[in-house]
C-alpha cells in the first residue's frame, strides 16, 4: 500500500545519493530525543522524512540503530504508511486529491492532465526533479472540490485547463 | 494566560475575557472574523486577512477587532468575513478578495455603509440558492437557521488560537464542575443518560464504553481522540479541530477523570497541518492555564495530552490498529475482543472516541443529560454533523438534529442540485457505506435506518451524486479505495476486495459478462462474514447498495455495452449532430488524437475507433454541436 514495496524499485534510475552531512547531526538529534519515549518510531519517521524531504536507506539504518528497532521492522513500518517515501520527490510535490468529493467534481480528469504536461505517471519525479506528482487521501478541503496540493499549499476548485498555467508558472519561478 | 488555581478563578477569567468574546462586542467597537480555516486558506483568505489587519492599522481605527476563526461551514463561499457589532447585528461577505476587503474597510469599516453587493444574500445568485438571497447575514440564512450547533457551536465564531475565548464561552466550565462537584460515576450516569452514541461510526454508546474502562483495576489507563478522519469527503472533525481544539482537550480530560487515566493521546491525520498546529498551541495553553497538568484547578486530579500523527493508512482509524499505531508498529487489526476498553494501548485499559462525540462531552455535562435527549430521536439522541458535498447547491458543514430527513438536508439547507440536475443518490458512510437513491430522501436519518437502507451513518459524509454520476463507477471508485488501503494481513479483504474490483473494472470497461452480479454478490457475503475488522467487513457495502437500488445500470453496462449516465469512457461515444454543425474546424484543433476529419463546408466527422472520449471537442463546439451518448 506504500509507494514502494520492492526493493528494486527503490534504487532503480537513481543514483545513490550521499547524505547531506549538514543534516547529520540534525537526525542524530532528532534520534536522541525520543530515545526514551515509547512508540517512538513513527514520529522519528516523520521528523526524519522532514528534515530529507524523504527517507533514504542510509537514513532508516541510523534510525534503526539509534533507536534499537530491527531494519525490517523499519522497513515494514516505512512500506506500511503511504506518506513515508522511499523516493526523493521533486522541489514541487503535486499532489492530487483523489477524495470521494473530489472525484465526484473530476479530479481524474485534473490528475490526467498533468500527466501529458508533467511526462511522468503519478508517483513518478521529472528528471530534472522540479515536480513529481502523486495521489493523495482527502485533504479535507471537500467543500472546495476538486482540490490539489503544491508542496503545503492547497489549490482548490481546480479545473483542467488551469493545469497547463500552474505547471507553466512553477516553472518560470524556477527560470525554465 | 495566568495558571488558574481553583474554581474561582476559571469564573473570574470567563469574565474577563467576556467583553472580548464573539456574543458580546462592547459598545461603538466593531468586530471582524476572519474564516481561517484549510478551506478558507485554500480559497484565499490570507490576503483578505492580511487586508483587514493592515487597514485596520493604518487607519487607526481602535475600535475594530480583527480576528480570525475557524470554519462557519458554507465552504463554497469561502473567504468569508462576518462583521458583528454591539448591537447584536452581523454581515457576513462572502468570496472576498484583497480588493474587495479594502472596499468594505472604507465603507464599512470608517463610513458605516454596508456594502450590499458582497453580502451573502447578493454574491449568491445562482436559483437553486434562492432561499439565500435578500439575507445579510449567514445566520439569516436557511443554510445556518435550520441548524442547530453543539459539536461546532464555536467554529467560526471564536479565535482558536485564545485559550481566552473559549473560557469566555463556558470552555473548561463542564472539566470544573466534572472535577470538583462530581464523583467519576456521577459524570459516567450523566453521559449514560445523556445516551450519547460514538459519531466515528459505530455509534456505540459512549457512556458504556467509559464504564467498561472504569470498571477495569490498574493505575495506569489511556484516554484517545480518533482524530484520523479517513473516510474521504468527510471533514468534521478537522473543523473542530482547527476551529475548537479545545473542547476536544476538555472531554478528554473529563473521559480521563471518569475512568481514572492520567494520560490522553490524540491520533490526528498528517494531512491536516493545520490542525496539527492548532492542537498543538491549545495544549501548551491549556498547561500554561493549568487547565491540563497536575492538579487541575486545585481537585488534586491531573491529566496530559500528547498528539500522534497519522502516516496516511485509512485502516488507522480502525480503533485497535490506531493502537497499534501509536505503539509504532504497522497498522494492523487484531481479532476483538478483548476490546480497548479491556486491554488497549500497551494492553491497558483505554476509552478511545472520536472528535465530534468528545465536543459533545461539554455541553451534555453542563446542560445535562434531559437537554440532551430531548433532540434528535430516541435512540439516536442529539444532533449529526454531515459534511455535504458532490453535486450540490452549497457545500459545506451542516449540523442537524438526529431524525431530519435527507431531503431536509439537500434541499431545504443546502439549495439542491445545481444546473437544473437531477438528484440521483447520496453516498454516506465513505468506503464503508452505501448510497441512497431518491425513493428514501424523506427517511429520518439515524444509526439504524440508514443501516436499514443497506447504507451506514459513518462518520458523517455525504456525498451527492446527480444524473452524470454512474454509479458503478462510484462503486469502483470505493473498491479501489478499499484494495488500496486494505492493510494486507487477512485474505478475504486483501485477496476478495481484488477480485470484485477486477470484476467491476471490467464492466465499467464494456466486457461485463452474465454471471458476474452473482459473483460480485457472493464475494460480497465472504468477504463481509470472513474480515477480520471493520474496514473488509464493510468494504463490500458500496457495491451491494448500488447493486440493490441500480441494478438496472449494471445490466446495462453488461447486456447493452451502455452506461446510462454517459460516464464511463469505454461506453461512452461522441457524434457530431450534422444539423448543428457549422463546420468551423474547433474540434479538428482540440482533438488530441486525430480522430475528427472532414472539410470546411461539410459537416465533420469523427472516427470511432480513433475516439478516445475525451470530451475536449464537445468542451469546444460553440454551437453545442457536439454530443455524448
Ligand atoms: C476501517 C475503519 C476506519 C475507521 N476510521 C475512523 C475514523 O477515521 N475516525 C473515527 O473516529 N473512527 C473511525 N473508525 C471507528 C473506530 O474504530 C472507533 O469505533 C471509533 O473511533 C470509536 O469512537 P466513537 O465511539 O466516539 O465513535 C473506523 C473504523 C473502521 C473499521
Ligand atoms: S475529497 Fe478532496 S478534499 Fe476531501
Amino acid at each position: 500500500m506504500a509507494d514502494s514495496t520492492d526493493m528494486t524499485r527503490v534504487t532503480t534510475g537513481l543514483v545513490p545519493e550521499p547524505l547531506d552531512p549538514a543534516l547529520e547531526a540534525q537526525l542524530a538529534e532528532i534520534i536522541d530525543s525520543h530515545r526514551a519515549m515509547p512508540g517512538a518510531l513513527i514520529p522519528v519517521l516523520h521528523e526524519a522524512q522532514e528534515l530529507y524531504g524523504y527517507l533514504p536507506m542510509p537514513v532508516l539504518e541510523r534510525i534503526s540503530a539509534g533507536l534499537k528497532v530491527p531494519m525490517t521492522e523499519v522497513y515494514g513500518v516505512v512500506t506500511f504508511y503511504s506518506r513515508f517515501s522511499l523516493q526523493p520527490k521533486g522541489k514541487y510535490r503535486i499532489q492530487v486529491c483523489m477524495g470521494t468529493a473530489c472525484y465526484v467534481k473530476g479530479a481524474e480528469a485534473l490528475l490526467d492532465r498533468l500527466r501529458e504536461v508533467l511526462h511522468i505517471d503519478p508517483g513518478q519525479m521529472t528528471t530534472d526533479r522540479l515536480f513529481s506528482l502523486d495521489q493523495c487521501r482527502c485533504i479535507g478541503a471537500c467543500g472546495l472540490a476538486p482540490a490539489l496540493i503544491v508542496n503545503t499549499e492547497v489549490h482548490a476548485k481546480m479545473e483542467t485547463t488551469q493545469m497547463d498555467s500552474l505547471i507553466a508558472e512553477l516553472r518560470a519561478k524556477e527560470g525554465r | 494566560m495566568k495558571r488558574l488555581q481553583n474554581l474561582a478563578d476559571l469564573q473570574a477569567a470567563a469574565a474577563v475575557t467576556e467583553a472580548a468574546a464573539s456574543v458580546q462586542v462592547p459598545h461603538g467597537r466593531l468586530r471582524v472574523l476572519v474564516g481561517m480555516a484549510t478551506c478558507g486558506i485554500a480559497a484565499g483568505a490570507s490576503p483578505v486577512l492580511d487586508v483587514f489587519r493592515s487597514e485596520v492599522q493604518a487607519r487607526g481605527l481602535g475600535n475594530v477587532q480583527v480576528l480570525s476563526t475557524g470554519c462557519i461551514g458554507a465552504c463554497r463561499l469561502e473567504p468569508m468575513v462576518e462583521i458583528r457589532a454591539a448591537d447584536g447585528s452581523r454581515v457576513t461577505y462572502v468570496k472576498l478578495d484583497a480588493a474587495k476587503a479594502a472596499r468594505i474597510v472604507q465603507e464599512h469599516l470608517v463610513e458605516g455603509r454596508v456594502v450590499d453587493e458582497y453580502t451573502i444574500g447578493k454574491e449568491d445568485h445562482r436559483p437553486q440558492s434562492d432561499h439565500i438571497q435578500q439575507a445579510r447575514s449567514l445566520e439569516a440564512t436557511s443554510f445556518f437557521g435550520r441548524q442547530f450547533r453543539i459539536a461546532l457551536r464555536n467554529c467560526g465564531l471564536i479565535d482558536p488560537e485564545s485559550i481566552g475565548e473559549y473560557i469566555a464561552r463556558d470552555g473548561y466550565a463542564a472539566l470544573g464542575k466534572a472535577l470538583l462537584k462530581m464523583t467519576p460515576v456521577q459524570v459516567i450516569d450523566v453521559i449514560k443518560q445523556s445516551g450519547l452514541r460514538g459519531r466515528g461510526g459505530g455509534g456505540f454508546p459512549t457512556g458504556r464504553k467509559w464504564e467498561f474502562a472504569a470498571a477495569q483495576s490498574g493505575p495506569l489507563k489511556y484516554v484517545i481522540c480518533n482524530a484520523d478522519e479517513g473516510d474521504p469527503g468527510a471533514f468534521m472533525d478537522r473543523s473542530v479541530l482547527e476551529g475548537d481544539p479545545h473542547s476536544v482537550l476538555e472531554a478528554m480530560a473529563i473521559a480521563g477523570y471518569a475512568i481514572g487515566a492520567a494520560q490522553g493521546f490524540i491520533y490526528v491525520r498528517a494531512e491536516y497541518p493545520l490542525a496539527v498546529q492548532r492542537l498543538g498551541l491549545a495544549i501548551r495553553q491549556a498547561r500554561e492555564a493549568g487547565l491540563l497538568g497536575d492538579n487541575i484547578l486545585g481537585s488534586g486530579y491531573g491529566f496530559d495530552v500528547q498528539l500522534r500523527l497519522g502516516a496516511g493508512a485509512f485502516v488507522c482509524g480502525e480503533e485497535i490498529a490506531l493502537i497499534t499505531s501509536i505503539e509504532g508498529q504497522r497498522g494492523e487489526p487484531k481479532p476483538k475482543p478483548p476490546f480497548p476498553a479491556i486491554k488497549g494501548l500497551w494492553q491497558k485499559p483505554t476509552v478511545i472516541n472520536n472528535v465530534e462525540t468528545l465536543a459533545n462531552i461539554p455541553v451534555i455535562l453542563l446542560k445535562g443529560a434531559a437537554w440532551f435527549t430531548a433532540i434528535g430521536t430516541p435512540k439516536s439522541p442529539g444532533t449529526k454533523v454531515f459534511a455535504v458535498g458532490g453535486k450540490i447547491g452549497i457545500t459545506g458543514l451542516v449540523e442537524i438534529p438526529m431524525g431530519t430527513t435527507l431531503r431536509e438536508i439537500i434541499y431545504d439547507i443546502c439549495g439542491g442540485i445545481p444546473g437544473g440536475k437531477r438528484f440521483k443518490a447520496a453516498q454516506t458512510g465513505g468506503p464503508s457505506g452505501g448510497c441512497i437513491p431518491a425513493q428514501h430522501l424523506d427517511t429520518p436519518i439515524d444509526y439504524e435506518s440508514l443501516t436499514a437502507l443497506g447504507s451506514m451513518m459513518g462518520s458523517g459524509g455525504l456525498i451527492v451524486m446527480d444524473e452524470d454520476n454512474c454509479m458503478v463507477d462510484i462503486a469502483k471508485f470505493f473498491l479501489d479505495f478499499t484494495v488500496d488501503e486494505s492493510c494486507g494481513k487477512c485474505p478475504p479483504c486483501r485477496i476478495g476486495t481484488v477480485r470484485m474490483h477486477e470484476i467491476l473494472q471490467r464492466i465499467t470497461a464494456g466486457e461485463g459478462r452474465e454471471g458476474d452480479l452473482e459473483q460480485l454478490e457472493e464475494l460480497a457475503g465472504n468477504i463481509k462474514l470472513a474480515s477480520l475488522c471493520g474496514l473488509g467487513q464493510t468494504a463490500p457495502n458500496p457495491v451491494l447498495s448500488t447493486l440493490r437500488y441500480f441494478r438496472d445500470e449494471y445490466e446495462a453496462h453488461i447486456r447493452d455495452k451502455r452506461c446510462p449516465a454517459a460516464s464511463c469512457r469505454a461506453l461512452v461515444r461522441y457524434e457530431i449532430d450534422p444539423e448543428r454543425c457549422c463546420s468551423c474546424g474547433l474540434c479538428v484543433q482540440s482533438c488530441p488524437v486525430a480522430a475528427i476529419h472532414g472539410s470546411k463546408g461539410k459537416p465533420y466527422l469523427i472516427t470511432r475507433d480513433y475516439c478516445i472520449a475525451c470530451g475536449a471537442c464537445a468542451a469546444k463546439c460553440p454551437f453545442t454541436a457536439i454530443h455524448k451518448h
